[in-house]
């Protein structure tokens, strides 16, 4: 039963990640493109869009992050295998 | 595998178990502590080395404060400041060898967050007096009263998981790689955990001073609403 267990949280803890990862990759993506745009059009405002960017990328980069540490629960902290 | 999210205690004091990352913290906190004594020790109106690369730290924090929250940044600077270079150091600090970043243990992550959560309260009931903040939950409506409630919790618990996933992340990737690939192949990714430290520290402190700034008076964000 604990073998179970711990086989089940191995796999939850990869698709956890890897579909956790698709969200926040399609949104970089989207705000990196949107901030390419704002440079060709304004490169003299370039300061202010990148580091708006960073910090907006650092913001959308959490809930990856967010899927990892639960990933990291499931695998170490697992409340369910003794 | 060794847990990212335990601590093993390194020495006890009395009954009080201390990890190493405590013991980093106190290791970060002198060295802030005696360096900035230090530099500021012997203030010059023709400025050292040390003093120039200090004030534009501290114009620099200023100038942040200002443009974030449209207040006057001498009331939040020692806190604002002391927040960003305590997070910026210790996420920093995994470049020295046997180092663990302290901010890559949940507990010290926590208590950053529970400290802003804190000062967002104090300075919105100095700020408004207590009735008049308790009255801002029930804004635009009295609807909205468990929303903001949870809201509160939850932005501090992101704030905590946030900087926490980010550090300890990089942290645990880089000795993934070193066990499997060996010395110096990680290098790249300590770069890129530097990169990270700095943004993280940023972003930290940003958002503490939008918090703070969100629960001060009106007439100090009236400014912020017209632009």
């Amino acid at each position: 039963m604990n073998n179970l267990i711990q086989i089940v949280s191995i796999l939850a803890a990869a698709i956890a990640v890897s579909f956790g990862a698709i969200g926040p990759a399609l949104g970089e993506g989207r705000a990196v493109a949107a901030a390419m745009d704002a440079l060709a059009r304004q490169p003299e405002s370039a300061g202010t869009i990148s580091r708006t960017l960073f910090v907006g990328l650092a913001m959308i980069e959490t809930m990856a992050i967010y899927c990892l540490v639960i990933a990291l629960l499931v695998l170490f902290a697992n409340p369910f295998i003794k | 595998m060794h847990s990212p999210l335990a601590s093993t205690p390194l020495f006890y004091l009395g009954p009080v178990p201390i990890s190493a990352a405590v013991v980093t913290t106190w290791a970060i906190m002198a060295l802030l502590s005696v360096g900035a004594a230090c530099c500021t020790r012997r203030l010059s109106l023709t400025p050292s080395k040390a003093q120039t690369v200090l004030e534009l730290l501290v114009g620099t924090i200023d100038q942040q404060i200002t443009d974030t929250m449209q207040a006057a940044p001498l009331k939040y600077r020692a806190l604002i400041g002391t927040l960003f270079l305590f997070i910026l150091v210790c996420n920093w600090s995994s470049l020295l060898p046997g180092v663990e970043p302290p901010t890559a243990h949940v507990e010290t992550d926590a208590a950053l967050a529970l400290i802003v959560f804190g000062t967002t309260i104090f300075y919105g009931v100095r700020s408004r007096g207590l009735l008049r903040y308790l009255a801002t939950f029930a804004e635009p409506t009295w609807i909205m009263i468990p929303l903001n409630l949870v809201e509160q919790i939850t932005r501090t618990f992101s704030l905590m998981v946030r900087l926490f996933g980010n550090v300890m992340s990089g942290v645990f990737v880089v000795s993934i790689v070193l066990s499997l690939a060996g010395l110096l192949v990680p290098i790249p990714l300590m770069a890129l955990d530097l990169l990270t430290g700095t943004v993280q520290a940023y972003i930290f402190t940003v958002l503490a001073m939008v918090f703070i700034g969100a629960a001060l008076d009106d007439s100090t964000s009236a400014v912020l609403k017209k632009t």
